[in-house]
């Protein structure tokens, strides 16, 4: 059974999740940018993409501490490494996942 | 009717659509899993789960808010948490807004409720390389959120049908972030950011809690990033482009 609450939760969560993903689209989209915040909007995926990736890779624990020897990080060279050589998605995510899973098999 | 040949450009949406999706697709199983089979065990039904994953589909967020949950929190305490934790979905969405330039008012609106770390990071790029439009975003939207929604209820059903780790599954979200890691360095100016960006995100995630260091990090280095734009233009200059 769903109890009131839960629902009021749910609705809670859903509003505070889609305003931030819906305010700038529904702001930006319909305007024209001035230059300086399309090239500084130009700099965010890179700068996003890798303040999500790199803490993951060399820091863990809670609370968080550098760990600077783990699989994930073991694996994360050759992977980056292919990427940079291949620029395949498919073959980056399928060659990550499968030392991934030899790593853990001999080093685990 | 719809023609022959509009029939056709929507099955290749789709189709392209669902072919960029996979690697989403693909990582969110096992975490879709782990989320619903740690709800269950916090006292969530699998149709509770599925309302959850439907209303919200944040990852990060309902983690923290089944834990919260369990640990007897309320309503407002959690949903003022779970604000903080996606206030880098406001970075993303004003960046992919460039890319949506014009969209009728209701697809955007349609458009930011898929906006994940993933399909921002996926759609984004595609936009970048041509041949991708709102509606192949939007494909890869919806059906990386049903991967999701099956994914947390299948987990909340107690049952894991593909075992832990298998074939190293978990690693699959790592990789893809890295390869679009890599199609994003387009120039000096951009490895530079991006190294501002990681350094900061560790220093910053080891000195503070929670997952604010990801929106500190990213503005310190964009805002950086068009500093030395600005001052030397030469570093600025992005490959490729005009």
């Amino acid at each position: 059974m769903i109890s009131q609450d839960y629902l009021f939760l749910c609705l809670g969560m859903g509003l505070v999740t889609y305003v931030p993903r819906w305010v700038p689209l529904f702001a930006l989209s319909q305007r024209t940018l001035p230059r300086w915040l399309e090239e500084w909007l130009d700099l965010i995926p890179v700068a996003i993409l890798s303040a999500l990736i790199l803490p993951s890779l060399v820091t863990a624990g809670e609370p968080r501490q550098l760990s600077l020897w783990n699989i994930d990080l073991l694996v994360a060279v050759p992977v980056l490494l292919f990427a940079l050589r291949t620029r395949s998605l498919g073959g980056t995510v399928v060659l990550g996942m499968a030392l991934y899973w030899l790593a853990g098999k001999f080093l685990g | 009717m719809p023609t022959p040949a509009a029939t056709a450009d929507r099955t290749s949406t789709l189709k392209d659509g669902i072919r960029a999706a996979w690697p989403i697709c693909l990582g969110y199983v096992p975490i879709g899993l782990a989320f619903g089979v740690l709800a269950q065990k916090a006292g969530l039904s699998p149709l509770a789960i599925g309302l959850m994953s439907v209303l919200v589909f944040a990852g990060s967020s309902q983690f923290i808010a089944v834990a919260m949950l369990e640990a007897g929190s309320g309503i407002a305490a959690i949903v003022a948490t779970v604000f903080t934790v996606n206030l880098r979905h406001l970075l993303m969405s004003s960046a992919i807004s460039v890319c949506l330039k014009g969209l009728r008012r209701r697809w955007l609106a349609l458009f930011a409720y898929g906006i994940t770390d993933e399909s921002f990071a996926l759609n984004l790029v595609r936009f970048r390389e041509g041949n991708w439009d709102w509606k192949r975003a939007l494909t890869v939207n919806h059906v990386t959120n049903a991967f999701w929604v099956v994914s947390t209820m299948i987990g909340g059903l107690g049952g894991t049908f593909i075992p832990a780790h298998a074939f190293g599954i978990d690693y699959a979200l790592m990789a893809m972030f890295l390869c679009l890691l890599v199609y994003q360095l387009r120039g000096r100016l951009y490895v530079v950011t991006g190294l501002i960006a990681g350094i900061a995100a560790v220093a910053l995630s080891l000195a503070i809690p929670g997952n604010s260091y990801i929106v500190a990090a990213s503005v310190i280095a964009a805002t950086a990033g068009l500093y030395i734009r600005r001052r030397y233009p030469k570093i600025g200059q992005a490959k490729g482009q005009a």
